[in-house]
Formats: structure tokens, sequence, C-alpha cells
């Protein structure tokens, strides 16, 4: 690069950002490290010393330990399922010569920024037991009682795999970057027929890109709080209800602190896993 | 070859694409639909038209309320992040500095902490504070919430344009000031107005950080949304959400124009 114009100095520009995140961000998520070791005393009030009361409770209490369970369950079955629906339309745009495709993109990732509470108010109007789906079953016959998907978890899995759809497209389209055309024509050429082509070659390369939209849905789905509380209908309890639900209601502090902990540490392990998956899939794809 | 097999393979590809679109696109338009019937509880298809629930909208006192907050944080959180985002931005692109990296990955990181963790942490330092419930707090909030967006696009937009006109400013005389203002402003004007877009709806939108930190004087529209919906999920709530949504997609159509969507949303690029 040429010389540039120089700023007098480069902190110096970065002293406003860095004082709103070190008083709005850095400061808060610390004290909540700190919360989650002091002790409850019912009635709101905490007190300020240390102890490991609060993990203590997380960790023997049964209940805690579904609610844990259930949001892993939730992360793990909406992050598979959106990216197995992201990818056929991943690839699709990623090849498509259509003169729409700038078009279909947009269709494809503008929901992304509709807000999730009226997307998750459409998902009540489908999956209600006098929603749409209903009445398309009943209207073609196929059954007579309401199919119960709202107020249950399938109900909230339907609604999460929508909203982050657009993410996982996002993340696999610019991931698909390797894929090439002409790797197809070479392995069609030499006779690999289309499941072979399509193992051995479409899906190795896109599978980087496959391991980030997962990982994305996954640690989004974690921390839903606006759909569950919506589509469970009071009964799907994960740690992001949870957490609100102790902070506001409850009013233990130390205890959502913890919830909150334990969230970040199921994040940190995904992120983890996930960063030793893409290394090895990187050595395997690049090895062949 | 086998042109038939092709074919074949080509329309089941398409069937399901569209299908993919549709389930993407459903709860949006069934929305839409709602929002014109006239029946008072959710159920489907509608029992009549109306455009009753959009009268409604404007003559619940909560909504507006909600809107006129909402309105006040987006606009104060656009203004502040724009500021900070291109001071940092320029530092970022037109600065080598030790530390750099770090810092970049510091001020885009809120991108990855949950806004449920987020949102719990701010209440619990805000109210000892009493910043909970004030807009200063909900500003503070936002900003931290929308920073990573505008730096992206304000950052793609910087390096991108030509650095010659700056330093032929530079060259002639002009201060760092004059430069910034006259040459490099008007040329990262796409950057900074997808930024600007971006904030506004992320900030207008957001939900969960909000519900901690709303209380008897401010209540964000989102949360009101929030709360309507747990009670009484009528064509008037159909309607806001239609509203919301219209909003969305001129904001999307906005951002589109001035950097491109895929440009402005992807954080690892």
């Amino acid at each position: 690069m040429t010389r540039t114009w120089r700023p007098p100095v480069a902190w110096g520009l970065l002293v406003p950002g860095l004082a709103v995140l070190l008083f709005a961000y850095a400061a808060p998520m610390l004290w909540v490290l700190r919360m989650a070791f002091n002790r409850f005393i019912g009635g709101g009030g905490i007190e300020i010393t240390f102890t490991v009361d609060s993990f203590a409770d997380v960790f023997t209490d049964p209940y805690y330990l579904r609610v844990a369970w259930t949001t892993v369950k939730l992360g793990l079955l909406v992050s598979v399922v959106t990216v197995i629906v992201a990818y056929p339309l991943s690839l699709f745009l990623v090849r498509t010569t259509s003169r729409f495709r700038g078009l279909l993109t947009i269709l494809a990732i503008a929901p992304m920024l509709v807000s999730s509470v009226a997307r998750t108010y459409g998902w009540m109007v489908v999956l209600g037991n006098q929603g749409l789906l209903n009445s398309v079953l009943k209207g073609l016959g196929l059954t007579d009682t309401p199919v119960q998907l709202a107020n249950q978890f399938s109900g909230v899995v339907i609604a999460l795999v929508q909203i982050f759809l657009p993410y996982a497209v996002l993340a696999m389209t610019s991931g698909f970057g390797r894929l090439d055309d002409t790797l197809e024509q070479a392995a069609a050429s030499l006779g690999a027929g289309r499941i072979t082509r399509f193992l051995r070659v479409t899906l190795p390369l896109t599978l980087p890109g496959v391991l980030t939209g997962l990982l994305l849905v996954f640690v989004l789905s974690i921390s839903a709080y606006v759909t569950p509380r919506l589509i469970g209908g009071g009964r799907v309890f994960v740690l992001a209800s949870e957490i609100y639900d102790q902070a506001t209601n409850q009013l233990n502090w130390p205890l959502a602190a913890a919830l909150s902990l334990v969230l970040v540490v199921v994040f940190g392990v995904a992120v983890t896993v996930f960063g030793l998956l893409q290394r090895r899939v990187e050595r395997w794809v690049s090895g062949r | 070859m086998n042109t038939l097999a092709d074919r074949a393979a080509r329309w089941s590809q398409r069937t399901l694409v569209t299908l993919i679109y549709v389930f993407l696109w459903l709860p949006i338009l069934v929305v839409a639909v709602v929002s014109i019937d006239t029946s008072t509880f959710l159920r489907f298809p509608p029992q009549g038209f109306s455009l009753d629930p959009y009268r409604t909208v404007f003559s619940t006192p909560e909504f507006m309320t909600g809107l006129v907050s909402s309105l006040i944080i987006a606009a104060f959180t656009t203004v502040i992040t724009l500021a900070v985002a291109i001071c940092a931005s320029l530092a970022f692109t037109r600065q080598s500095f030790r530390g750099s990296g770090a810092a970049q990955a510091f001020l885009t990181s809120p991108l990855l902490v949950p806004n449920i963790v987020l949102g719990l942490a701010l209440l619990l330092l805000f109210s000892p504070l009493a910043l909970n419930d004030t807009y200063t707090g909900l500003v503070l909030a936002h900003v931290v919430l929308c920073l990573p967006y505008a730096i992206r696009t304000i950052s793609v937009s910087l390096s991108t344009v030509d650095v010659s006109g700056e330093d032929a400013a530079r060259v002639l005389g002009a201060s760092p000031w004059v430069t910034f203002r006259r040459v490099t402003l008007p040329l990262i004007r796409p950057g900074v107005i997808a930024g600007a877009v971006l904030s506004f709806l992320v900030s207008f939108d957001e939900a969960v950080v909000s519900l901690f930190l709303a209380g008897y004087n401010i209540t964000p529209l989102p949360v009101t949304l929030l709360d309507h919906l747990e009670t009484q999920a009528g064509p008037e709530v159909a309607a806001l959400s239609v509203l919301l949504i219209l909003f969305s997609l001129l904001a999307v159509l906005a951002v589109e124009r001035a950097l491109g969507l895929g440009r402005s949303l992807r954080t690892r690029s």
C-alpha cells in the first residue's frame, strides 16, 4: 500500500469505542462472573462473599440438569436440521447462473433482519391448534384432532430452524468458495456417477462451510430466548428462560449468573470442538 | 449422456429449493394474512377482511409509547455508534499499530456473546448504578450490540476506496480533519449508510437485552409486543408485526443498495 493519510494517534481514535465497551460490556461480564460466587439470602438479598453454592445448586438439582440437557439437545437438533435445509439452498445460490441470483440471495438472507418477535408470532399462527398447518391437515382429512406443535419442543425446533436459516445460508455460501465446477466436470468425464461425484467432490469441498454453519446455528440456538418462551408456551424450559426467570422474578442473581456461566461454558466447548473438527476436515480435504 | 436423469435431477432440485423458500417466507406471509382478519383470536384461515387492526395499532397507547421509546433509543444509538465506529475503523484501516488485531477482536466480540448473558450482565451492573430503565442505559447497551455491524460495514468501505485522494489532499496541505471531511467521508458514504441502517434496525428490533433493562419508565416496542403475544395475540398484534416487517424489508433494500447485503452481514470474510 502507498503512504496514506495518518491520523495523529491510532489509540486516540479507539478511545471512544474502548471506553463504551469497557463500561457497558467488559465490566458487566466480569461482574456476572463475580456475582456467581455470591450468596443468595432470599427476598432479593445478596451476601457479598465467595461461595460455590449457586454452582452446587445447578449441578445437584435434577431440574437444572434437565434444563441444561434440553438446551444442548435443542442446539444440536436445530443446528443439524438447519444445516440440512440450508445446504441445498446454499449450493443452489453458489452454482446458479440465473439472472435473478442477486434477488434470490436477498430473499434467502433478508428474513434475518426481520424482527424475531414478529417471525415467532408467524409460527404461533402456523403451528397453533387452530393454525394454518392444522387447518390444512383437517381439510385434507388427514386428522380430526389437532396436531400438538405449539407449546411443544418440536414446535420450538421448527420455528428456530426457520429463524436461523438465513444465518446458515450466509455462513455456508461464503464457505463454499472452493467449490469449482471444473472439478465436478472432471470427475464426470472420468466416469464418476452423480452420487460418487457428490460424495467424493462436492461434499468434501463444502464441508468446512457446513461446519461453520453448524457452529453458528448451535451457538445461536442455545442462547435463544424469545422463541422458546413464546412457542414453548411455558412448557419448554431452556437455560435462557431460566436465567431470565431467576434474574427478574426470583431475584436470585447469583443463580442467574451461575446459569449464565454454564451457558458460556457450553458455548466455549462447542467453539473448541468445532475448531478441532474444522482443522481435521481442512487436513482431510487438502490431503486428497 | 443421460439427459433424462439430468433433467429429473434439475427439476427435483428446483422443487426442493422452492419448498425451502416457501418455508422461509411462510411465517412472514401468514402474519400479513392474519393482520387483515376480523376474528379477534389466533386462527387460520381468516374469518373476514378488515383494515381495523391497523387502526387499532395506532390507537393503542402502549404501542405508541413503545414506538416513541424505540425510535428515541434507535436514533441516539445510531448516531453514537456511527461516530465511534468511524473513529475505530479509521484506526484499523489507516494505521498499523501493535494490538490492532486484538482491539478489533475486542470491539467486534459482543456479536459472539449470547444476548441473554449480556442482558443479565447489564442488568446486574446497571441496577446498582441506577442506569436500568433509563435512556442512557438502554442506548449504551444498544451501542455495544450495534458496533460490530457498523465497524464491519465502514471498514469494508474504508479498505476498498482508493487512498490516492487522501494522499493528494495531505500533500496539498489539508489538515487531517479537512482530509477526512472533504475526501474520506464522501468516499465511504455507502459503508456509513449501511452501518447506520443496520444499527438503527438492530436497535429497533432488539428484544432480549432490552427486556432486562426495560422498566416502568421505558418499554421499547419489541418488549411491548412480546408481552402482548403472551396474553392476547389478536390481529392488531399481527398488524403491528406487519409494520415492523415492512420496516425491516425497507432497511434490507437500503443496505443492499448502499453496500450489498451479504458484504455487510458477513462477519468473517
